[in-house]
């Protein structure tokens, strides 16, 4: 066999061209769903403003519990919002929380791994058991004590998010820089003498960050269900902000007379966390079939 | 020339740790001696060869050399400075001087770095980035024979001569005086072989380069080195001149080395040192001569008593009943 | 009587750009009783033979012309799965260059000899006696203790000793052995190189021996094959070959090898020029691009040309090839 082919044969573990990836992730059914929902979900997000032609948190109500019509597509709720305009403007903090919190978990949870991974090894114990008692809290114990000290905020969700993520990410890029640690071209870059910061940034991090970035984007829908369970227990984003979690909240109070509202609420959820969980599986099985089973 | 030798290594010391708080109770050794007291120079424009089996203690030595590795006695002289009580910081210039290229052609290239970034990596590690790094890479693939458009290729392009050209290339890049070559023809060709240690040679004669090559392939040993050592278990067990050693080898050792090299003539009569037995553990070295368990020739001093190093020609070994000791003695009286 | 005869033999792979014709027309006998060698650098299409032989091509790939004869009866290039796998470690034995690849980690070495016997009827008692019996011939000492070990619990010159004694249990007439010593050292390879040639007169099988060492096929193989980007520019006899190679590739790389120069050489011989893309192969013959004597007959596809009785080379030039040396 010639090498050309031999190179080709090789399991495709390299991230490719985006249009390679793209037409892979379109041939697998889910990963065609997944991905139009993620796109028609952030496309909804972004142009929210040209969209919907109510503002979100503008009162009326004159307007009240109306069901849904051309006027207002999803129906108003108790004060007469808009849901459509509400859902959208939602939309947009529950992504950019998404968004935000998992980057901030990935960059975090990146540093201390290749950190624990690559330092001495009494740094790499203590680090191992910092991120074990994390892990060990549960989620909503935790949220609810960061939000009766600090009150509830946008920031008390993002740090929720961060807290609970941060360990999971950082044990694989541990666990993978331990094994890069001796790996022949990090001990060629050490031998010309490479400083660690540049050993972790050129040689060790571009070849651990693939599978994490597979996970991260599976957990996007997780931390879009935090967001909104914590702002339906009013612990998360404040009223009149919209979120999906406090819409829900508003119509289950209102649920025997008003469904369209929990429906308004609801909806989006379920499509944003399909959407990112098909297109992350897809992604997870196009470039690294191995991870299935975890996340 | 009277002058202090490249590199000189005295009883040079390599320990590493084993098992836990456990087996230290239990009275079994903590530490294993991978290199044990070893001792050689290497003079400017030479070859120097460190040949043994695997587990020998080859690449530990080599790496100990390149200060990957902590010793723990002995001395490392390079270019009259010791490298053993020098900080990190001054580490750093020294590495310009001293390049290492590893066994595997192309898992020691940076897996998503282009042949491009590899070649220019030196020159940003050592702040030269001043120079144009463009032309430099254009100039070490030229020196190194490669077409210019490999420039662009990633690694896993490459076929295992390529890769160890770009190795070789990435190795002379900062005008080292020496390098240290772990395994330079593993997983080659034959046919490729053959370029890689020319294109060794070459720089070696164009550049002024001393080398330090580490391999368990003495054909290899023969063709690109002036003098040797050969290694079993941390130690020295023959060192001296290539030429003198393959004519007649003084250690069992050494003899069985070069006779098992399978040659490709279907009609050579092989008259083999058959090695019996297993390469001891180095948590219990055999008593004696530490080549007693494994030696054809052993007879019961073996077992008891350690050989001392003994001289004899262009060679030191360590063995209390030597072979070819007429050839040598014949050689003297005539040359 | 042939133990394998494998004629005209032809595999593609279909590739993304394009179909790949790793295998052409190769033509290989192996007579009973006799070691047969395979030499050829990375790329000449070692591993897809051995591949074809065994029913093991990938999805991708397909016997588009020939036939593998598997003791002047079954084709093994047209065999249904469930007939090639009673064949397979049977009748026909591998032991590859990683020997961890046909031990099982977590079991011990005597239930791994027990389980190859599970087509045999005869007591566990009296398996053990035939797996002690087995490792005692691959020279591993004190074999009734060691078959309570882990495969782990040996080091590697030992491992692949198991391995080979695990193929030869079921004494299949034919082993294929794919570079067994290559990760071993020489003083080991030697041992192992022995020890096959005693074992392979005792059980009376045959040998298909896959090496890029040219000394170790020289010592051990009775006869040869070499191969160029999947062709089999020329086989006979091991005498043959080293004694009078005719084809030019064959020259160049016997000329390459360090082990033949017996004093330091000023410049290493080695073959210039790269395989070409087995996608676009070269009209006529495949070697032409690097070879010195080429002229304009080569564009057609060269005969095997017979030298002598078993002696064949596909070249032209087959006279002229005399001349050739490595470029040095």
């Amino acid at each position: 066999m010639s090498e050309q082919a031999l190179i080709e044969q090789r399991p495709l573990t390299r991230l490719g061209g985006l249009g390679r990836v793209l037409r892979r992730i379109m041939r697998e059914p889910l990963g065609a769903l997944g991905l139009s929902l993620v796109v028609f979900v952030v496309f909804m997000a972004l142009f929210a403003d040209l969209l919907s032609s109510y503002a979100p948190t503008k009162l009326s109500p004159a307007d009240r519990f109306q069901p849904a019509s051309w006027l207002h597509l999803l129906g108003t709720d108790h004060l007469g919002r808009d849901l459509f305009s509400r859902v959208l403007h939602g939309g947009r903090i529950a992504l950019a929380i998404a968004l935000g919190a998992t980057g901030a978990s990935l960059v975090i949870g990146i540093v201390l791994g290749l950190v624990a991974g690559y330092g001495p090894r009494w740094l790499d114990n203590l680090m191992l058991l910092l991120f074990d008692a994390l892990k060990s809290f549960p989620t909503v114990m935790l949220a609810l004590t960061l939000v009766t000290l600090t009150g509830p905020s946008l920031t008390a969700v993002v740090v929720v998010v961060v807290l609970v993520s941060v360990p999971g990410y950082a044990r694989i890029i541990r666990t993978q820089t331990l094994v890069l640690k001796s790996a022949e071209h990090v001990m060629a870059a050490r031998s010309m003498g490479a400083s660690t910061t540049r050993i972790l940034a050129v040689h060790i991090m571009p070849n651990v960050i693939g599978p994490i970035l597979i996970l991260a984007s599976m957990d996007i829908p997780v931390v879009v269900a935090i967001e909104a369970g914590l702002s339906f227990l009013g612990l998360g984003v404040r009223p009149p902000m919209p979120s999906w979690g406090s819409i829900l909240n508003d119509g289950f109070a209102n649920i025997r007379d008003s469904y369209w509202i929990v429906v308004a609420g609801g909806l989006p959820i379920v499509l944003t966390t399909l959407g990112f969980t098909f297109l992350g599986e897809t992604l997870r099985d196009v470039f690294d079939p191995r991870l299935r089973g975890r996340g | 020339m009277t002058s202090e030798p490249l590199l000189t290594v005295s009883d040079l010391r390599v320990r590493f740790r084993m098992g836990g708080i456990m087996a230290g109770l239990s009275g079994q050794p903590t530490s294993i001696e991978a290199v044990a007291g070893v001792s050689f120079s290497l003079e400017r424009g030479r070859t120097f060869a460190l040949v043994g089996e695997s587990g020998s203690g080859k690449t530990t030595l080599a790496r100990a050399v390149n200060g990957l590795q902590d010793a723990a006695g002995g001395s490392i002289r390079f270019e009259g400075r010791e490298l053993r009580d020098i900080s990190k910081a001054d580490w750093k210039p020294l590495r310009r001087r001293m390049s290492m290229m590893f066994q595997d052609p192309v898992g020691s290239l940076s897996p998503r770095l282009s042949v491009r970034s590899i070649l220019a990596e030196p020159f940003a590690i050592h702040g030269l980035s001043g120079k144009d790094a463009n032309a430099e890479v254009l100039r070490l693939l030229a020196l190194v024979g490669l077409p210019r458009d490999f420039a662009e290729r990633y690694p896993h392009q490459l076929s295992g001569g390529q890769a160890r050209r770009v190795g070789v290339a990435r190795a002379v890049a900062l005008d080292p005086v020496l390098i240290i070559a772990d395994e330079p023809t593993a997983g080659l060709d034959v046919s490729v072989q053959g370029e890689v240690l020319n294109l060794l040679n070459d720089l070696r004669d164009r550049m002024g380069l001393s080398l330090l090559i580490i391999t368990h392939n003495l054909h290899v040993v023969r063709q690109i080195a002036d003098s040797m050592a050969v290694m079993y278990l941390g130690r020295f067990v023959e060192d001296g001149e290539t030429e003198a050693i393959f004519a007649a080898p003084h250690h069992p050792y050494t003899a069985a080395l070069l006779s098992a090299n399978p040659e490709p003539d279907p009609d050579k009569v092989h008259n083999r040192i058959a090695l019996p037995a297993e390469v001891p553990s180095l948590l219990a070295r055999p008593s004696g001569c530490e080549f007693h368990t494994r030696c054809p020739f052993a007879r019961d001093k073996c077992a008891t008593d350690a050989p001392h190093p003994m001289r004899m020609g262009a060679s030191l070994f360590t063995c209390h009943f030597p072979l070819n000791t007429e050839t040598e003695a014949a050689r003297a009286s005539t040359g | 009587m042939t133990v394998l005869d494998v004629r005209d033999l032809s595999v593609d792979f279909a590739t993304e750009g394009g179909t790949l014709q790793a295998l052409k027309k190769v033509e290989l006998t192996v007579p009973k009783n006799r070691i047969v060698g395979v030499v050829g650098e990375s790329g000449c299409g070692k591993s897809t033979l051995i591949n074809a032989i065994l029913g093991l091509l990938a999805d991708n790939g397909s016997v588009t012309s020939g036939r593998i004869l598997f003791e002047q009866g079954q084709d093994l290039a047209h065999l249904d799965g469930a007939a090639m796998r009673a064949l397979r470690g049977r009748k026909i034995a591998t032991v590859f260059q990683d020997p961890m690849g046909a031990l099982n980690p977590v079991l011990s070495v005597g239930r791994q000899m027990r389980d190859i016997q599970y087509r045999s009827s005869v007591s566990r008692k009296e398996k053990d006696a035939r797996s002690v019996a087995m490792l005692r011939k691959v020279r591993i000492p004190d074999p009734e203790k060691r078959l309570s070990q882990f495969p782990h619990e040996f080091s590697g010159g030992m491992k692949q000793r198991i391995a080979i004694a695990m193929a030869l249990m079921m004494e299949p007439s034919l082993l294929i052995a794919d570079e067994p010593t290559t990760a071993l050292d020489a003083t080991l390879e030697v041992t192992i190189i022995e020890l096959l040639k005693e074992l392979q007169q005792q059980i009376g099988c045959s040998v298909l021996f896959i090496s890029h060492h040219l000394g170790v096929i020289a010592e051990l193989c009775d006869e040869m094959i070499v191969m160029y980007a999947g062709e089999v520019v020329e086989r006979g006899t091991t005498r043959d070959i080293f004694h009078n190679a005719r084809h030019p590739y064959t020259r160049k790389l016997l000329a390459c090898d360090p082990a033949r120069l017996s004093h330091r050489a000023a410049r290493l011989p080695t073959i210039p020029g790269t395989l070409p893309d087995l996608r676009r192969r070269p009209t006529g013959c495949v070697f032409k691009t690097r070879c010195e004597i080429a002229d304009g007959v080569c564009s057609s596809m060269p005969p095997d040309t017979v030298i002598a009785e078993g002696h064949v080379a596909r070249c032209w030039h087959t006279s002229e090839a005399l001349t050739v040396e490595a470029t040095a």
